[in-house]
């Protein structure tokens, strides 16, 4: 269990033993304490479910959220761009409601991308458990949970058994020393250490971020930086909670309350690495070496700094895709289109960020430009503060929140060939439509290439 | 689960690294709320001619529309296979599509579970010795069959060079007997109960109190 003083233990190992029901080959049968459902593949579980005549063991510990095939135009209802998309809505609702499980359906203030709407609302906590069938899952772990994306299948074993048999991921901490520079995020950051080590570089593992720049980063830009893990190849992401988590939790929805919230409190200061623990891997990252960053090619790997170039050895296939040639940079590339939006930087701060350069600017001419906040409630927050104001008068789309174009459904595109600077997290060929070309940034650089029509930096945005 | 004991079949090169799920079955295949009917769908983009309007003409340039590898029921793929979305349609789409193993120098962690949950072998294998398979098979791929023996661990070449691939004992078991994992986790309910009936003293703000 907890603090074994005779070994030393990384703080994923504390999780994992304190969530082990018995050993199994390999690893463990592990208590789940959440489980997390979208309509894309949440109806799927549930209905399958249902079908093999089993009951959800546990449905307070489960939530769902529409987030992936509904619009995101304003007015909204279940009937969708994409093909059938109806379909996935009027399932999950159905299967929801029969399973007795929370949802916050179109229309609901709860509604969003579901890893924005589970730190909201402290549906995830630190310490606990938690998945859910979508591969960025691994973003809750920012929070100090040890949360992971899963399968249906998996989804539905989860659901029936509030267990998972799990194979033991190996242990990775990537400690970044010193401080990010001016002008440079945790999405700089995470594409950095993409670049650095590869796709797969994390492969398997569940990756400790730490170090001083780490701790640095607030608690949001702590969750775009977990975000990405996924694309690292990672098991998933784990960051220490800390003072900063536990004040950002503190009277949110589902946080514990009273006398619940000190005994929580208690436990989750026991949530680190202890100082001589072992890592299988360990990775270093100067801070101070990152720069405002940008991808060139078709996978998140394919990162330079904004002023960089692409590398002269770079394959034909992905050159080709974007539009890019080998040796020269991306910087001052026409764009057709920009997007803030997904699960890794739609929340408040970024939308913030995003209107403090686009603040008394506008799109340049013939650029389409959108923002999707996250969930409702940081739509909701941005417009009492005025940021709606702010898009809407530099030329921006203002809609309603969902995944919206970070994924192509067969609904909504940009169309082949556009070209667009997105603050999403893949770049794959056709993510974001057929033939459409992605390049992933921070909101900042988003917000800076659409005023100037090209993709630009954003340290010097233009008039 | 149909159980996996030894299989020799028909083995196609797809032998790029960072073969994403959005690859394997694009998102605009799976238009409805189930797990099947996805076979048709699977490699659109690369399978068929302007797939992206809904084209449906093969491309003859792809390695699983050529006579000489109809009938494939193992792929043999470049590092990182998987990789992407955790949608499980991509499993299913290749299991209804007739694919029972990948060999692959390694896969996402997502995509490695879900394939065990559908029946399929992934084998993890050296990029070199790929390649030798790919090239082993390439003169003639309907006769020059590769065996994947599931209980002994191992990749037969046409040549009869046998090489080891690690999967771990609980995958393999469940791959072996076909076995579906929520029943065998059921079994386990007491434990389970007990489990959680102890965790609530240490750590009993997580449970809900509505
Ligand atoms: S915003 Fe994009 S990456 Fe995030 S959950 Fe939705 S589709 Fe997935």
């Amino acid at each position: 269990m907890l603090n074994d003083p005779a070994r030393s233990t990384t703080l994923f190992e504390k999780l994992w033993d304190a969530h082990q029901v018995m050993p199994i080959a390999g690893g463990g049968l592990i208590l789940i304490d959440r489980v997390l459902l979208h309509e894309r593949t949440g109806g799927i579980a549930l209905q399958t479910l249902a079908e093999a005549g089993r009951t959800v063991a546990a449905p307070d510990q489960v939530f769902a959220t529409m987030d992936h095939v509904v619009d995101t135009l304003p007015g909204r209802a279940d009937v969708t761009m994409m093909p059938t998309g109806t379909d996935f809505i009027r399932a999950t609702r159905v299967q929801a409601l029969a399973a007795g499980i929370t949802l916050f359906d179109i229309g609901d203030p709860g509604q969003g991308i579901v890893h924005v709407i589970s730190p909201e609302q402290a549906i995830v906590l630190p310490g606990v458990t938690l998945v859910c069938p979508d591969s960025h899952t691994c973003t809750q772990g920012a929070i100090g949970a040890l949360a992971w994306g899963i399968g249906s299948t998996e989804a539905e074993h989860a659901l029936a058994t509030r267990t998972l048999r799990v194979l033991k991921p190996k242990t990775m901490r990537i400690t970044v020393s010193g401080r990010l520079g001016r002008g440079v995020t945790a999405k700089d950051l995470a594409l950095h250490i993409l670049a650095s080590y590869g796709a797969s570089g994390g492969k398997g593992c569940i990756v400790e971020y730490a170090g001083q720049a780490v701790e640095a980063l607030d608690v949001e830009a702590r969750i775009t930086l977990c975000n990405m893990a996924t694309e690292f190849s990672a098991f998933s992401a784990i960051i220490a909670p800390d003072e900063k988590i536990f004040a950002y939790l503190k009277g949110r929805l589902y946080a514990p309350k009273g006398a619940a919230w000190h005994a929580a409190i208690a436990y989750w200061r026991t949530l680190r690495s202890d100082p001589d623990a072992a890592f299988d891997i360990e990775l270093a990252v100067d801070a101070g070496s990152v720069a405002p960053s940008i991808s060139w090619g078709t996978s998140p790997q394919d990162a330079i700094a904004i002023d960089g170039i692409v590398p002269a050895d770079a394959a034909a296939r992905p050159l080709d895709y974007m539009g890019v040639a080998a040796g020269a940079k991306v910087l001052g590339l026409p764009i057709d289109a920009a997007f803030i939006g997904s699960c890794t930087n739609a929340r408040l701060s970024d939308l913030r960020r995003a209107a403090a350069i686009l603040d008394g600017r506008h799109v340049a001419p013939g650029v389409r430009a959108i923002c999707v906040p996250g969930s409702t409630a940081v739509k909701h927050a941005a417009e009492a503060e005025g940021l709606d104001q702010i898009f809407l008068a530099a030329g921006f789309e203002w809609r309603e929140s969902g995944c919206s174009m970070c994924f192509f459904a067969g609904g909504e595109s940009f169309g082949a060939r556009e070209r667009v600077v997105t603050s999403t997290n893949r770049n794959f060929e056709s993510r974001q439509g057929p033939g459409t070309r992605s390049h992933l940034a921070s909101p900042e650089t988003v917000a800076a290439s659409a005023i100037a029509g090209r993709i630009a930096d954003p340290r010097t945005p233009e008039r | 689960m149909r159980p996996f004991t030894v299989l020799t079949a028909v083995a196609a090169p797809l032998l790029r690294d960072n073969i994403d799920t959005d690859a394997i079955i694009p998102s605009r295949e799976m238009t409805s709320v189930s797990k099947t009917g996805l076979a048709d769908g699977l490699f659109a983009g690369w399978r068929y001619l302007g797939s992206a309007t809904g084209g449906r003409d093969p491309d003859p340039g792809f390695v699983l529309n050529q006579a000489a590898y109809a009938g494939t029921q193992i792929l043999l793929a470049g590092t990182n296979f998987g990789c992407g979305s955790s949608r499980e349609h991509a499993a299913w789409a290749l299991a209804e599509y007739g694919i029972r193993a990948i060999v692959a120098p390694s896969f996402n962690p997502i995509f490695y579970g879900n394939c065990i949950r559908n029946g399929i072998v992934p084998a993890v294998l050296a990029a070199d010795r790929i390649a030798r398979l790919a090239s082993a098979v390439a003169p003639d791929p309907q006769r020059l069959r590769i065996t994947i023996d599931l209980s002994a661990q191992a990749i037969v070449g046409p040549d009869g060079g046998t090489d080891a691939f690690p999967i771990a004992e609980e995958a393999r078991e469940m791959l072996l007997g076909g076995l579906d994992a929520i029943d065998l986790t059921l079994k386990r309910s007491d434990d389970i109960a007990r489990f959680i009936a102890r965790d609530r003293t240490v750590r009993n703000w997580v449970y809900p109190t509505a």
